[in-house]
């Protein structure tokens, strides 16, 4: 797509940035990192205690990580990639066009990082933000606690002002890894006696500090990939509180709009083959090779349409940002209806696969693994904020309707 | 007939609820699951079915039996659906007995009606071979073999397959996988020779297995009505356990209904009651018109049986194939609505979303059912 701004050398400067990187992922791309993960287990987190469950994983993060491309579009002096947005959506589109899964996943790429770059300090974006793009600091994010979850604001996990140093009691539920993690983004209300969005404040510190322990949380696809999260007077600097003491809801939102557009990607993320073909093996092909099931067909023809859609529309979010052009809440309509796909995507999934997904632990359905994703998949249309809370959002901010 | 349960029908379920809420519980099916329970259901509680006349409800009285109808096997089916309770009433009180009834000769009947009635015995179609549920596609093979048969082939989705004690088997002794003709209905016994069983470890943690037949003998007299002609009897036999799956999914529907319900006048948020919020009271009135909707349209379909289990197949599509969306429906927004507690193993909403998703399986899915109706419709 070109802009009108672009210049012709800009349009052949992106070309041979195009056929580098093809050429250079054509290279350095193992086979084995060219299809989806295909468990959590097969994803690559970072964080001090990381382990690499191969090879290809270790040697595509390392190369990636050398080039600054596990944050392609964060500064070089961060440990980025430094690339433009141009061509960052040409190094996204060449990683799709081999199916090249993220070299690193992390809550610290996709959420604090946009965060600090943005509202942390200069000592805080030179302390955390390469180790996040090297993957050596795992983080996680305590926002939610048992009484305020689509009601975020009215978090009550305490900081007390002590010296220089806040101390920390209270607790957070339903932290993802929480008990993996080496660091965590937190929210906390530092002045009770202020309006509920006006008394919080956004910390960053060590899950190894004094005080802090967790528990995990089963879900019901039999996986613990969450915690509940204790503080117990916790001490940490004043230092590490990002932005402004007081003013963190402002920091937290604009994490949340980061942290957004990423679940929202799951709208588009395919599981490797397409869906009719999945289901072909189970249901089988008629004479003239269409689904033998004319319901099911439908629906998967349906579930298509909406998903390349999705993608196009995901794209011109993308561009619509980066011509200035772009609803700062738009990423809640992308979230809502990508995480709503999503679902859809494992209800077909289920139904394609009859009785063979619904075995639960033998040898022969990977222990589960099509059952358990599909209830893992429940759970994107409340992480992140809820569907109701994306859509109160479109109909307060982008239809500025009347009580919304 | 009035779409109303008489009052037999609601002393019915007054003391099948009383029972199944006291002894089985949510909390019993988490118990079998936890701790890896090797028959997959309670005994002593089957027992107690069994005293109460559950058991043999739908068998006939001169075979010790309660003579009743499907409306009262729906009505039983209902209240397990509400716990989630696993039990052999699904297999062999519903389908088996009623295969044995509709297509049992006289010695048949008088050797394994009685059993199931006292709950001695526990008895299984097993019908599904490949991923979804076809039955014309049956393709076991059933050849004969001096005065008998030899059977061979796989089963799966065999409920309670493996603690059975008669296995009923659908296999084709003619003809080619998806024909009407030439399908036959054997009573097989599980120890004998070349039966391989696999208790499978579903989702739901209710029972089911895949089973093996590798040259198993049979004799003629283990035929289940007419040799090649087994069809009719089969589809009457299906028809009669969709309805009483349609049943449990109601019962289902209702329960993750009224706790979802009830979540929505206690949990606060931004000072106020979730159910306050006009975005969710009106998904819950949706609901609850989909729910009323669904238990009319199974209501209807087993007072069909009940009238003429020949001719009640399409009101039996119409029950399943809701039965199957109004479940779905039901527990996605029973997990949705409870927010991050709806995703924990903790918390009981989970159970009954798994449990549906082998329901809406169960004997033909609402595509398998919708489609049904549309070709007996003539389109
Ligand atoms: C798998 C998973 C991972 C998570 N990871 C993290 C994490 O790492 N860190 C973290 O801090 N949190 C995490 N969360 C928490 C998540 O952000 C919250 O669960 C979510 O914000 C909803 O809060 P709640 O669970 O308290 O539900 P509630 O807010 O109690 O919501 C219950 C229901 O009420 C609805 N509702 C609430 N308010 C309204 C309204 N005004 N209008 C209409 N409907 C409304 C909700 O949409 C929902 O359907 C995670 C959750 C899950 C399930
Ligand atoms: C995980 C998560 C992610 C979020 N991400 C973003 C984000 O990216 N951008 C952003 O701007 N905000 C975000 N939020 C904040 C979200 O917008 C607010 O929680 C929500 O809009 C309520 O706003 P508030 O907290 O200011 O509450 P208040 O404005 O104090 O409370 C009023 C809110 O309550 C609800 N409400 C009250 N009465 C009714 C009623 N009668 N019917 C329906 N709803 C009613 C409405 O949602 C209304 O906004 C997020 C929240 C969570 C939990």
């Amino acid at each position: 797509m070109t802009d009108s701004k672009t210049s012709d050398t800009e349009t052949a400067d992106l070309e041979t940035f195009r056929n580098e990187t093809r050429a250079w992922l054509e290279a350095n791309c193992p086979p084995e990192m060219r299809k989806p993960a295909t468990s959590d287990a097969d994803v690559f987190w970072g964080g001090r205690n990381a382990k690499f469950s191969s090879e290809p994983q270790r040697v595509w993060f390392e190369r990636m990580r050398d080039k600054g491309w596990t944050v392609p579009d964060w500064p070089k002096e961060y440990g980025g990639g430094g690339l433009s947005a141009a061509e960052h959506k040409v190094l996204r589109a060449e990683m799709g066009r081999i199916g090249a899964r993220p070299p690193l996943s992390s809550f610290g790429i996709w959420m604090l990082g946009p965060a600090l770059l943005k509202y942390g300090n200069d000592a805080q974006k030179k302390e955390h933000l390469p180790k996040i793009a090297a993957g050596e600091i795992r983080w996680c994010q305590g926002y939610s606690e048992p009484n305020a979850g689509s009601d975020l604001a009215s978090l009550q996990t305490r900081a007390e002002s002590d010296g220089d140093d806040f101390v920390i009691t209270g607790s957070k539920i339903w932290t993802s890894y929480a008990n993996y993690a080496d660091w965590i983004f937190c929210l906390v209300r530092t002045d009770p006696a202020a309006k509920k969005h006006d008394g919080i404040s956004f910390i960053l510190f060590d899950m190894t500090s004094k005080g802090v322990s967790t528990k995990p949380i089963l879900l019901i696809s039999g996986y613990s990939p969450f915690c509940e999260t204790f503080f117990d007077g916790v001490r940490v600097p004043k230092s590490h509180v990002v932005g402004t003491v007081n003013r963190g809801w402002d920091v937290a939102k604009y994490l949340l709009q980061h942290e957004r557009a990423m679940i929202s990607g799951m709208g588009e993320r395919g599981v490797g083959r397409p869906l009719g073909q999945i289901a072909a093996d189970s249901v089988g092909s008629d004479a003239l090779g269409r689904l033998d099931d004319s319901m099911l067909r439908g629906q998967i023809a349906s579930f298509d349409v909406d998903e390349a859609a999705l993608a196009a529309c995901a794209e011109r979010a993308v561009d619509l940002a980066k011509a200035g052009q772009a609803h700062p809440a738009f990423s809640s309509a992308m979230k809502y209806y990508g995480t709503e796909l999503n679902k859809r995507r494992y209800e077909i999934l289920m139904s394609a696969g009859g009785v063979d997904a619904l075995e639960w632990e033998s040898e022969r359905s990977k222990q589960g693994a099509r059952p358990r994703a599909w209830l893992r998949t429940k759970a994107n249309s409340i992480e992140g904020g809820t569907s109701e809370v994306m859509l109160g959002i479109v109909a307060k901010r982008i239809l500025d309707l009347p009580g919304a | 007939m009035a779409l109303v349960l008489t009052e037999e029908q609601s002393m019915l379920r007054d003391s099948a609820r009383g029972l199944i809420s006291d002894k089985a519980p949510v909390s019993h099916l988490r118990h079998l699951r936890d701790s890896k329970d090797p028959t997959g259901f309670s005994k002593e509680l089957w027992q107690s079915f069994a005293e109460m006349g559950f058991a043999g409800l739908l068998v006939p009285e001169e075979f010790g039996g309660s003579g009743l109808g499907f409306m009262e096997a729906g009505v039983v089916m209902e209240e397990i659906g509400r716990t989630l309770m696993p039990s052999p009433f699904l297999a062999t009180s519903v389908i088996a007995a009623s295969a044995l009834n509709r297509g049992g000769n006289a010695a048949q009947k008088s050797e394994y009606l009685p059993k199931i009635a006292s709950g001695s015995l526990l008895a299984t179609l097993a019908i599904d071979e490949g991923a979804k549920h076809r039955p014309l596609q049956t393709s076991l093979q059933a050849v004969r073999a001096g005065n008998g048969f030899k059977l061979s082939g796989a089963k799966a989705l065999v409920v309670d397959g493996h603690v059975a004690d008669l296995f009923i088997v659908a296999a084709r002794t003619a003809g080619a996988a998806g024909e009407r003709e030439g399908l036959t209905l054997f009573l097989v016994n599980p120890a004998a020779k070349g039966v391989a069983i696999e208790r499978t470890i579903m989702v739901d943690a209710h029972n089911a297995a895949r089973i093996d037949f590798a040259n198993v003998e049979v004799t003629a007299d283990s035929v289940l009505g007419e040799v090649d002609q087994g069809a009719a009897l089969l589809d009457g036999v299906l028809d009669i356990g969709r309805g009483a799956v349609a049943a449990e999914m109601v019962g289902l529907s209702d329960e993750v209904f009224g706790r979802t319900v009830e979540y929505l006048k206690n949990r606060k948020q931004f000072g106020k009651l979730i159910g306050e919020f006009q975005a969710l009271q009106h998904r819950a009135a949706q609901l609850y018109v989909d729910i009323e909707i669904t238990r009319a349209a199974t209501m209807k379909a087993l007072q069909a049986l009940d009238a003429d289990v020949a001719k009640a197949a399409s009101a039996v599509a119409v029950a399943k194939a809701r039965a199957g969306t109004t479940a779905t429906r039901a527990v996605q927004e029973g997990v949705q609505m409870h927010g991050g507690m709806g995703m924990t193993d903790q918390f009981d909403i989970g159970f009954f979303m798994k449990r549906a998703r082998v329901c809406e399986e169960l004997f033909g899915d609402a595509n398998y059912h919708t489609e049904q109706l549309a070709r007996a419709r003539g389109y």
